[in-house]
Protein backbone atom coordinates (compact mmCIF):
# COMPACT_ATOMS: atom_id res chain seq x y z
CA UNK A 1 0.00 0.00 0.00
CA UNK A 2 1.93 3.38 -1.41
CA UNK A 3 0.81 6.61 -0.56
CA UNK A 4 -2.06 8.01 -1.88
CA UNK A 5 -2.89 11.84 -1.45
CA UNK A 6 -6.39 11.91 -4.03
CA UNK A 7 -8.24 11.05 -0.25
CA UNK A 8 -7.00 14.33 1.06
CA UNK A 9 -9.48 16.96 -0.84
CA UNK A 10 -12.47 15.08 0.43
CA UNK A 11 -11.76 15.83 4.21
CA UNK A 12 -10.21 19.13 4.05
CA UNK A 13 -13.09 20.92 5.21
CA UNK A 14 -12.71 18.48 7.93
CA UNK A 15 -9.18 19.23 8.42
CA UNK A 16 -9.59 23.05 7.78
CA UNK A 17 -12.36 23.37 10.37
CA UNK A 18 -9.59 21.52 12.71
CA UNK A 19 -7.51 24.03 12.03
CA UNK A 20 -9.92 26.92 12.71
CA UNK A 21 -10.39 25.39 16.22
CA UNK A 22 -7.06 24.73 16.91
CA UNK A 23 -6.52 28.61 16.45
CA UNK A 24 -9.36 29.24 18.26
CA UNK A 25 -8.38 27.67 21.08
CA UNK A 26 -4.93 28.95 21.04
CA UNK A 27 -5.57 32.38 20.62
CA UNK A 28 -8.09 32.16 23.46
CA UNK A 29 -5.42 30.51 25.71
CA UNK A 30 -2.65 32.69 24.79
CA UNK A 31 -4.59 35.68 25.63
CA UNK A 32 -5.85 34.02 28.74
CA UNK A 33 -2.14 33.31 29.30
CA UNK A 34 -1.04 36.34 28.95
CA UNK A 35 -3.13 38.35 31.44
CA UNK A 36 -2.93 35.49 33.75
CA UNK A 37 0.67 35.68 33.87
CA UNK A 38 0.64 39.26 34.35
CA UNK A 39 -2.09 38.94 37.13
CA UNK A 40 -0.26 35.68 38.86
CA UNK A 41 3.04 37.70 38.97
CA UNK A 42 1.56 40.67 40.14
CA UNK A 43 0.15 38.21 42.89
CA UNK A 44 3.72 36.41 43.63
CA UNK A 45 5.42 39.96 44.02
CA UNK A 46 3.15 42.08 46.18
CA UNK A 47 0.07 40.49 47.33
CA UNK A 48 0.55 39.31 50.91
CA UNK A 49 1.54 35.65 52.17
CA UNK A 50 -2.48 34.69 52.63
CA UNK A 51 -2.90 35.02 48.88
CA UNK A 52 0.41 34.37 48.11
CA UNK A 53 0.09 30.45 49.28
CA UNK A 54 -2.57 29.36 47.35
CA UNK A 55 -0.93 30.66 44.19
CA UNK A 56 2.10 28.73 45.17
CA UNK A 57 0.31 25.38 45.50
CA UNK A 58 -1.61 26.28 42.10
CA UNK A 59 1.94 27.09 40.35
CA UNK A 60 3.37 23.40 41.53
CA UNK A 61 0.13 21.76 40.17
CA UNK A 62 0.57 23.53 36.57
CA UNK A 63 4.27 23.51 36.42
CA UNK A 64 4.75 19.92 38.69
CA UNK A 65 2.04 17.77 36.66
CA UNK A 66 1.51 16.76 32.81
CA UNK A 67 -0.83 19.08 31.17
CA UNK A 68 -2.56 15.58 30.24
CA UNK A 69 -3.47 15.29 33.44
CA UNK A 70 -4.62 18.80 33.96
CA UNK A 71 -7.24 18.94 31.28
CA UNK A 72 -8.47 15.85 32.34
CA UNK A 73 -8.66 17.37 35.82
CA UNK A 74 -10.64 20.37 34.91
CA UNK A 75 -12.72 18.45 32.00
CA UNK A 76 -13.67 15.21 34.26
CA UNK A 77 -12.99 16.36 37.58
CA UNK A 78 -14.20 19.69 37.93
CA UNK A 79 -17.48 18.19 37.09
CA UNK A 80 -17.89 16.37 40.32
CA UNK A 81 -17.61 19.40 42.25
CA UNK A 82 -20.47 21.24 39.99
CA UNK A 83 -18.43 22.88 37.21
CA UNK A 84 -19.03 21.14 34.04
CA UNK A 85 -17.55 23.01 31.40
CA UNK A 86 -17.74 22.21 27.91
CA UNK A 87 -14.82 20.88 26.50
CA UNK A 88 -13.73 23.44 24.08
CA UNK A 89 -13.60 26.13 27.19
CA UNK A 90 -11.88 23.40 29.57
CA UNK A 91 -9.61 23.11 26.59
CA UNK A 92 -9.11 27.11 26.88
CA UNK A 93 -8.64 27.12 30.39
CA UNK A 94 -6.84 24.64 31.09
CA UNK A 95 -3.80 25.31 28.66
CA UNK A 96 -3.77 29.12 29.11
CA UNK A 97 -3.60 28.69 33.30
CA UNK A 98 -1.03 26.24 32.30
CA UNK A 99 1.01 28.99 30.39
CA UNK A 100 0.13 32.10 32.46
CA UNK A 101 1.81 29.92 35.33
CA UNK A 102 5.28 30.13 32.71
CA UNK A 103 4.09 33.34 31.72
CA UNK A 104 4.45 34.78 35.50
CA UNK A 105 7.92 33.16 36.01
CA UNK A 106 8.97 35.50 33.33
CA UNK A 107 7.39 38.50 34.17
CA UNK A 108 8.62 38.55 37.79
CA UNK A 109 11.49 38.57 36.77
CA UNK A 110 11.03 41.37 34.52
CA UNK A 111 8.76 43.37 36.82
CA UNK A 112 11.83 43.15 39.28
CA UNK A 113 14.97 43.88 36.72
CA UNK A 114 12.39 47.41 35.94
CA UNK A 115 14.80 50.40 36.82
CA UNK A 116 14.24 51.52 40.54
CA UNK A 117 13.45 55.52 39.15
CA UNK A 118 11.55 54.17 37.09
CA UNK A 119 8.86 53.13 39.91
CA UNK A 120 10.28 56.59 41.94
CA UNK A 121 9.49 58.93 38.82
CA UNK A 122 6.05 57.46 38.74
CA UNK A 123 5.02 58.13 43.15
CA UNK A 124 7.05 61.39 42.76
CA UNK A 125 4.07 62.86 40.41
CA UNK A 126 1.77 61.04 42.82
CA UNK A 127 0.65 58.02 40.71
CA UNK A 128 -0.01 55.19 43.31
CA UNK A 129 1.91 52.54 43.77
CA UNK A 130 -1.05 50.08 41.86
CA UNK A 131 -1.14 52.77 38.94
CA UNK A 132 2.51 53.51 38.70
CA UNK A 133 2.48 49.50 38.48
CA UNK A 134 -0.29 49.66 35.84
CA UNK A 135 1.24 52.23 33.77
CA UNK A 136 4.50 52.31 34.26
CA UNK A 137 6.21 49.34 35.50
CA UNK A 138 3.85 46.56 33.89
CA UNK A 139 4.02 47.94 30.42
CA UNK A 140 7.68 48.41 30.52
CA UNK A 141 8.24 44.41 32.45
CA UNK A 142 6.22 42.85 29.25
CA UNK A 143 7.66 44.41 26.76
CA UNK A 144 11.20 43.27 27.69
CA UNK A 145 9.91 39.84 27.55
CA UNK A 146 7.75 39.68 24.29
CA UNK A 147 10.39 37.07 22.73
CA UNK A 148 10.06 34.55 25.36
CA UNK A 149 6.57 34.70 25.71
CA UNK A 150 6.22 34.32 22.45
CA UNK A 151 8.17 31.16 22.24
CA UNK A 152 5.78 29.77 25.46
CA UNK A 153 2.99 30.68 22.77
CA UNK A 154 4.60 28.45 19.70
CA UNK A 155 4.49 25.92 22.51
CA UNK A 156 0.92 26.64 23.72
CA UNK A 157 0.44 25.99 19.48
CA UNK A 158 1.55 22.48 19.65
CA UNK A 159 0.46 21.60 23.02
CA UNK A 160 -2.90 22.68 22.29
CA UNK A 161 -3.05 19.04 20.36
CA UNK A 162 -3.51 17.77 23.55
CA UNK A 163 -6.70 19.26 23.67
CA UNK A 164 -7.81 16.09 21.49
CA UNK A 165 -8.14 13.57 24.37
CA UNK A 166 -11.07 15.05 26.13
CA UNK A 167 -12.61 15.72 22.70
CA UNK A 168 -12.39 18.89 21.44
CA UNK A 169 -11.91 18.46 17.06
CA UNK A 170 -9.34 19.89 16.64
CA UNK A 171 -6.48 19.94 14.32
CA UNK A 172 -4.99 16.59 15.44
CA UNK A 173 -8.56 15.30 16.09
CA UNK A 174 -9.96 16.07 12.69
CA UNK A 175 -7.04 14.13 11.46
CA UNK A 176 -7.49 10.93 13.18
CA UNK A 177 -11.22 11.56 12.17
CA UNK A 178 -10.24 11.71 8.49
CA UNK A 179 -7.86 8.73 9.40
CA UNK A 180 -10.17 6.52 10.95
CA UNK A 181 -12.48 6.64 7.68
CA UNK A 182 -9.53 6.53 4.82
CA UNK A 183 -6.93 3.82 6.90
CA UNK A 184 -4.38 6.56 5.60
CA UNK A 185 -2.50 7.56 8.58
CA UNK A 186 0.39 9.06 6.55
CA UNK A 187 -0.89 11.64 4.60
CA UNK A 188 -3.27 12.77 7.09
CA UNK A 189 -0.69 13.55 9.32
CA UNK A 190 1.26 14.97 6.90
CA UNK A 191 -1.33 17.37 6.21
CA UNK A 192 -2.32 18.24 9.95
CA UNK A 193 1.90 18.54 10.12
CA UNK A 194 1.13 20.91 7.14
CA UNK A 195 -1.40 23.15 8.53
CA UNK A 196 0.14 23.45 12.28
CA UNK A 197 3.75 24.56 10.12
CA UNK A 198 1.19 27.37 8.67
CA UNK A 199 -0.75 28.34 11.60
CA UNK A 200 3.20 28.76 13.51
CA UNK A 201 4.29 30.90 10.74
CA UNK A 202 1.33 33.03 10.45
CA UNK A 203 1.87 33.11 14.80
CA UNK A 204 5.45 34.07 14.49
CA UNK A 205 4.47 36.90 11.92
CA UNK A 206 2.13 38.16 14.62
CA UNK A 207 4.85 38.22 17.19
CA UNK A 208 7.61 39.99 14.91
CA UNK A 209 5.03 42.90 14.23
CA UNK A 210 4.27 43.16 17.79
CA UNK A 211 7.76 42.64 18.39
CA UNK A 212 8.58 45.63 16.00
CA UNK A 213 6.25 47.62 17.24
CA UNK A 214 7.63 48.09 20.83
CA UNK A 215 10.82 48.74 19.21
CA UNK A 216 10.89 52.48 19.04
CA UNK A 217 9.28 52.54 22.80
CA UNK A 218 12.31 50.88 24.94
CA UNK B 1 0.63 89.41 55.38
CA UNK B 2 3.11 87.25 56.67
CA UNK B 3 5.53 86.40 54.70
CA UNK B 4 8.17 84.81 57.14
CA UNK B 5 5.88 81.93 57.29
CA UNK B 6 8.65 79.39 55.77
CA UNK B 7 6.63 77.03 52.23
CA UNK B 8 8.78 74.42 52.80
CA UNK B 9 9.98 73.47 56.16
CA UNK B 10 12.07 70.83 57.90
CA UNK B 11 12.54 70.38 61.29
CA UNK B 12 14.98 68.28 62.96
CA UNK B 13 15.37 65.29 60.17
CA UNK B 14 17.07 62.84 60.85
CA UNK B 15 17.73 59.22 59.24
CA UNK B 16 19.61 56.16 60.28
CA UNK B 17 20.04 53.23 57.85
CA UNK B 18 20.69 50.63 60.64
CA UNK B 19 23.79 52.12 62.45
CA UNK B 20 24.59 54.56 60.27
CA UNK B 21 23.41 58.17 60.59
CA UNK B 22 22.81 59.37 57.46
CA UNK B 23 21.29 62.99 58.81
CA UNK B 24 21.92 64.22 61.91
CA UNK B 25 19.06 66.95 63.26
CA UNK B 26 19.06 68.78 59.83
CA UNK B 27 16.60 71.84 60.14
CA UNK B 28 15.84 73.91 57.08
CA UNK B 29 13.27 76.69 56.11
CA UNK B 30 12.54 77.82 52.32
CA UNK B 31 10.23 80.83 51.89
CA UNK B 32 7.91 81.32 48.78
CA UNK B 33 9.91 81.80 45.42
CA UNK B 34 13.27 81.32 47.44
CA UNK B 35 16.12 79.11 45.44
CA UNK B 36 18.15 77.12 47.87
CA UNK B 37 21.48 75.11 46.66
CA UNK B 38 22.64 72.19 48.40
CA UNK B 39 26.26 71.58 48.14
CA UNK B 40 28.62 68.95 49.59
CA UNK B 41 30.61 65.97 49.16
CA UNK B 42 29.51 62.75 47.75
CA UNK B 43 27.76 60.36 50.67
CA UNK B 44 27.11 63.91 53.23
CA UNK B 45 23.04 63.32 52.79
CA UNK B 46 22.07 65.42 50.22
CA UNK B 47 19.96 63.36 48.40
CA UNK B 48 18.77 61.63 51.14
CA UNK B 49 17.45 64.97 52.37
CA UNK B 50 15.97 66.17 49.29
CA UNK B 51 13.61 62.92 49.00
CA UNK B 52 13.04 63.40 52.84
CA UNK B 53 10.84 66.30 51.09
CA UNK B 54 8.54 64.31 49.33
CA UNK B 55 8.66 61.16 51.49
CA UNK B 56 10.58 59.54 48.91
CA UNK B 57 13.04 58.50 51.81
CA UNK B 58 11.35 58.50 54.42
CA UNK B 59 12.71 60.14 57.68
CA UNK B 60 12.94 58.37 60.94
CA UNK B 61 12.76 61.35 63.50
CA UNK B 62 11.36 65.12 62.76
CA UNK B 63 9.34 66.62 60.74
CA UNK B 64 8.68 67.76 57.17
CA UNK B 65 5.89 70.79 56.08
CA UNK B 66 5.08 72.01 52.68
CA UNK B 67 2.91 74.99 53.40
CA UNK B 68 0.20 73.83 56.35
CA UNK B 69 0.59 70.36 55.80
CA UNK B 70 2.74 67.99 57.16
CA UNK B 71 4.25 65.58 54.31
CA UNK B 72 5.37 62.77 56.98
CA UNK B 73 2.65 62.94 59.04
CA UNK B 74 1.80 59.24 60.59
CA UNK B 75 -1.74 57.72 59.72
CA UNK B 76 -2.67 54.65 58.67
CA UNK B 77 -1.65 53.08 55.65
CA UNK B 78 -4.10 53.53 53.46
CA UNK B 79 -4.96 56.88 54.48
CA UNK B 80 -0.91 57.89 54.23
CA UNK B 81 -0.91 56.63 50.79
CA UNK B 82 -3.88 58.61 49.78
CA UNK B 83 -2.40 61.77 51.78
CA UNK B 84 1.21 61.15 50.05
CA UNK B 85 -0.26 60.61 46.91
CA UNK B 86 -1.77 64.28 47.28
CA UNK B 87 1.15 66.20 48.62
CA UNK B 88 3.37 65.04 45.84
CA UNK B 89 1.60 66.55 43.48
CA UNK B 90 2.51 69.61 44.72
CA UNK B 91 6.21 68.70 44.75
CA UNK B 92 8.14 68.51 41.48
CA UNK B 93 11.16 66.33 41.38
CA UNK B 94 13.96 66.24 38.42
CA UNK B 95 16.49 63.32 38.70
CA UNK B 96 19.81 62.88 37.77
CA UNK B 97 18.98 59.96 35.26
CA UNK B 98 16.11 61.56 33.47
CA UNK B 99 13.70 58.46 34.69
CA UNK B 100 11.43 59.05 31.60
CA UNK B 101 9.13 56.06 30.67
CA UNK B 102 10.93 54.78 28.05
CA UNK B 103 7.59 53.12 26.65
CA UNK B 104 6.00 56.12 26.41
CA UNK B 105 6.72 59.04 23.53
CA UNK B 106 7.35 63.15 25.12
CA UNK B 107 3.69 63.72 24.91
CA UNK B 108 2.46 60.48 27.27
CA UNK B 109 5.55 61.37 29.54
CA UNK B 110 3.76 64.65 30.44
CA UNK B 111 0.23 64.00 30.07
CA UNK B 112 0.10 60.46 32.12
CA UNK B 113 -0.68 61.76 35.32
CA UNK B 114 -2.57 65.08 34.56
CA UNK B 115 -4.43 62.97 32.44
CA UNK B 116 -4.78 59.99 35.39
CA UNK B 117 -4.71 62.45 38.57
CA UNK B 118 -6.40 65.66 37.63
CA UNK B 119 -8.99 63.93 35.07
CA UNK B 120 -8.02 66.40 32.17
CA UNK B 121 -9.37 65.33 28.87
CA UNK B 122 -7.16 64.05 25.72
CA UNK B 123 -7.71 67.91 24.17
CA UNK B 124 -6.64 69.38 27.29
CA UNK B 125 -3.95 67.15 28.61
CA UNK B 126 -2.35 68.20 24.94
CA UNK B 127 -2.25 71.79 25.33
CA UNK B 128 -1.03 71.21 28.55
CA UNK B 129 2.39 68.85 27.16
CA UNK B 130 2.21 71.91 24.54
CA UNK B 131 2.52 74.39 27.38
CA UNK B 132 5.18 72.84 29.19
CA UNK B 133 7.40 71.75 26.43
CA UNK B 134 7.19 74.92 24.67
CA UNK B 135 8.71 76.58 28.02
CA UNK B 136 11.57 73.78 28.15
CA UNK B 137 11.94 74.36 24.32
CA UNK B 138 10.93 70.76 23.45
CA UNK B 139 7.48 71.31 21.23
CA UNK B 140 9.17 69.97 18.27
CA UNK B 141 10.09 66.53 19.94
CA UNK B 142 6.48 66.27 21.40
CA UNK B 143 5.99 63.02 19.35
CA UNK B 144 9.53 61.36 20.13
CA UNK B 145 10.27 58.31 22.25
CA UNK B 146 13.08 58.55 25.40
CA UNK B 147 15.24 56.86 23.41
CA UNK B 148 15.69 58.71 20.56
CA UNK B 149 16.92 62.24 22.49
CA UNK B 150 20.04 63.28 23.99
CA UNK B 151 20.16 63.86 27.58
CA UNK B 152 20.00 66.89 28.04
CA UNK B 153 16.71 67.10 25.82
CA UNK B 154 15.39 64.13 28.02
CA UNK B 155 16.12 66.25 31.46
CA UNK B 156 14.20 68.71 29.83
CA UNK B 157 10.99 66.58 28.77
CA UNK B 158 11.43 65.51 32.67
CA UNK B 159 11.50 68.77 33.84
CA UNK B 160 8.26 69.79 31.90
CA UNK B 161 6.93 66.50 33.07
CA UNK B 162 7.57 67.74 36.60
CA UNK B 163 5.85 71.18 35.82
CA UNK B 164 2.66 69.53 34.22
CA UNK B 165 1.70 69.00 37.57
CA UNK B 166 1.83 72.54 38.75
CA UNK B 167 3.93 71.84 41.80
CA UNK B 168 4.62 74.32 44.26
CA UNK B 169 8.44 73.74 44.35
CA UNK B 170 10.88 71.86 42.20
CA UNK B 171 13.52 69.35 43.53
CA UNK B 172 16.25 68.84 41.77
CA UNK B 173 18.64 65.96 42.60
CA UNK B 174 21.86 66.64 40.43
CA UNK B 175 19.94 67.37 37.27
CA UNK B 176 22.99 68.02 35.03
CA UNK B 177 25.45 65.43 36.73
CA UNK B 178 25.22 62.85 33.77
CA UNK B 179 25.08 65.01 30.62
CA UNK B 180 28.11 65.55 28.71
CA UNK B 181 29.52 68.69 29.37
CA UNK B 182 27.70 70.73 26.31
CA UNK B 183 24.36 69.94 27.34
CA UNK B 184 24.35 71.03 30.30
CA UNK B 185 23.72 74.61 29.44
CA UNK B 186 20.06 74.15 27.72
CA UNK B 187 18.97 72.74 31.29
CA UNK B 188 20.44 75.33 33.05
CA UNK B 189 18.59 77.73 31.36
CA UNK B 190 15.81 75.96 31.69
CA UNK B 191 16.00 76.18 35.25
CA UNK B 192 17.03 79.63 35.10
CA UNK B 193 13.83 80.44 33.45
CA UNK B 194 11.92 78.80 36.32
CA UNK B 195 14.03 81.33 38.32
CA UNK B 196 12.89 84.46 36.77
CA UNK B 197 9.42 83.49 37.14
CA UNK B 198 10.06 82.69 40.85
CA UNK B 199 9.48 79.20 41.59
CA UNK B 200 10.29 77.54 44.86
CA UNK B 201 13.31 75.16 44.21
CA UNK B 202 15.92 73.53 46.11
CA UNK B 203 18.58 72.16 43.98
CA UNK B 204 21.30 69.78 44.36
CA UNK B 205 24.18 70.34 42.73
CA UNK B 206 27.42 70.59 42.39
CA UNK B 207 27.73 73.15 39.90
CA UNK B 208 29.14 76.21 41.63
CA UNK B 209 28.87 78.23 39.20
CA UNK B 210 25.51 77.75 38.34
CA UNK B 211 24.51 77.93 42.08
CA UNK B 212 25.90 81.66 42.22
CA UNK B 213 24.27 82.90 39.45
CA UNK B 214 20.88 81.63 40.68
CA UNK B 215 20.32 81.08 44.37
CA UNK B 216 19.03 83.15 46.77
CA UNK B 217 21.23 80.95 49.60
CA UNK B 218 23.49 78.02 50.10
CA UNK B 219 24.05 75.03 51.92
CA UNK B 220 27.20 73.34 52.45
CA UNK B 221 26.66 69.83 53.98
CA UNK B 222 29.00 67.47 55.35
CA UNK B 223 28.25 64.03 57.14
CA UNK B 224 24.90 64.42 57.10
CA UNK B 225 24.70 67.88 58.80
CA UNK B 226 24.64 71.21 57.46
CA UNK B 227 27.86 72.59 58.02
CA UNK B 228 27.56 75.96 56.73
CA UNK B 229 24.60 78.66 54.98
CA UNK B 230 24.84 81.84 53.42
CA UNK B 231 24.18 83.99 50.34
CA UNK B 232 26.64 82.90 47.38
CA UNK B 233 28.29 85.75 47.71
CA UNK B 234 29.44 84.37 51.19
CA UNK B 235 29.54 80.72 51.10
CA UNK B 236 31.66 80.45 47.84
CA UNK B 237 33.42 83.78 48.29
CA UNK B 238 33.93 84.46 52.28
CA UNK B 239 33.62 80.87 53.70
CA UNK B 240 34.36 80.50 57.45
CA UNK B 241 33.92 76.95 58.32
CA UNK B 242 37.25 75.12 57.20
CA UNK B 243 35.59 71.92 55.57
CA UNK B 244 33.54 74.03 53.11
CA UNK B 245 36.97 75.84 52.47
CA UNK B 246 38.37 72.31 52.11
CA UNK B 247 35.49 71.31 49.90
CA UNK B 248 35.42 74.73 47.27
CA UNK B 249 39.16 74.25 47.05
CA UNK B 250 39.27 70.54 46.41
CA UNK B 251 35.90 71.18 43.47
CA UNK B 252 37.49 73.90 41.88
CA UNK B 253 40.95 72.20 41.29
CA UNK B 254 38.99 68.66 40.17
CA UNK B 255 37.10 70.77 37.86
CA UNK B 256 39.77 72.87 36.17
CA UNK B 257 41.38 69.58 35.07
N1 LIG C 1 19.16 52.74 50.90
C1 LIG C 1 20.29 52.99 51.59
N2 LIG C 1 20.75 52.08 52.47
C2 LIG C 1 21.87 52.33 53.18
N3 LIG C 1 22.59 53.45 53.10
C3 LIG C 1 22.17 54.39 52.24
C4 LIG C 1 21.00 54.23 51.46
N4 LIG C 1 20.83 55.33 50.70
C5 LIG C 1 21.85 56.15 51.01
N5 LIG C 1 22.65 55.59 51.95
C6 LIG C 1 23.85 56.21 52.54
O1 LIG C 1 23.49 57.46 53.01
C7 LIG C 1 24.55 58.38 52.84
C8 LIG C 1 24.05 59.62 52.15
O2 LIG C 1 23.67 59.30 50.85
P1 LIG C 1 23.14 60.39 49.84
O3 LIG C 1 22.02 61.14 50.49
O4 LIG C 1 22.83 59.70 48.58
O5 LIG C 1 24.38 61.34 49.67
P2 LIG C 1 24.68 62.43 48.56
O6 LIG C 1 23.44 62.64 47.76
O7 LIG C 1 25.09 63.63 49.33
O8 LIG C 1 25.81 61.90 47.75
C9 LIG C 1 25.64 57.64 52.09
O9 LIG C 1 26.60 57.23 53.01
C10 LIG C 1 24.93 56.46 51.51
O10 LIG C 1 25.80 55.37 51.38
MG1 LIG D 1 23.11 62.30 45.70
Amino acid sequence: MGLDFSVVPDYLDVIFLGALWTIAITVGAAVLSFFGGIFFAVIALYAPTLVRLPLRAFEWLFMGTPLLLQLFLIYFGLVQIGIDLPAFVAGVVGLGLHFAVYNSELIQTAIVAVDKGQMEAARTVGLSRGQALRKVVIPQAVRDVIPPIGNNMIALLKDSALVSVIGVTELTLSAQLAIGRTYRPFEFYVVAALFYYIINLGMEAVLRRIERRVQAAR
Amino acid sequence: MDTEKPFVDIRHAQKSYGSLEVLKDISLKVNRGEIVAIIGPSGSGKSTLLRAINDLDPLTGGEVWLEDVQVNKTLPHRQYEKHINHVRQNIGMVFQHFNLFPHLNVRENITLAPRMLKGLTVDEANTLAEEQLDKVGMLERIDYYPSQLSGGQKQRVAIARALAMKPKVMLFDEATSALDPELVEEVNLVMKKLAEEHMTMIIVTHEMGFAESVCDRVLFMDQGVVVEEGPPSVIFRNPENERTKNFLRKHLASNKE
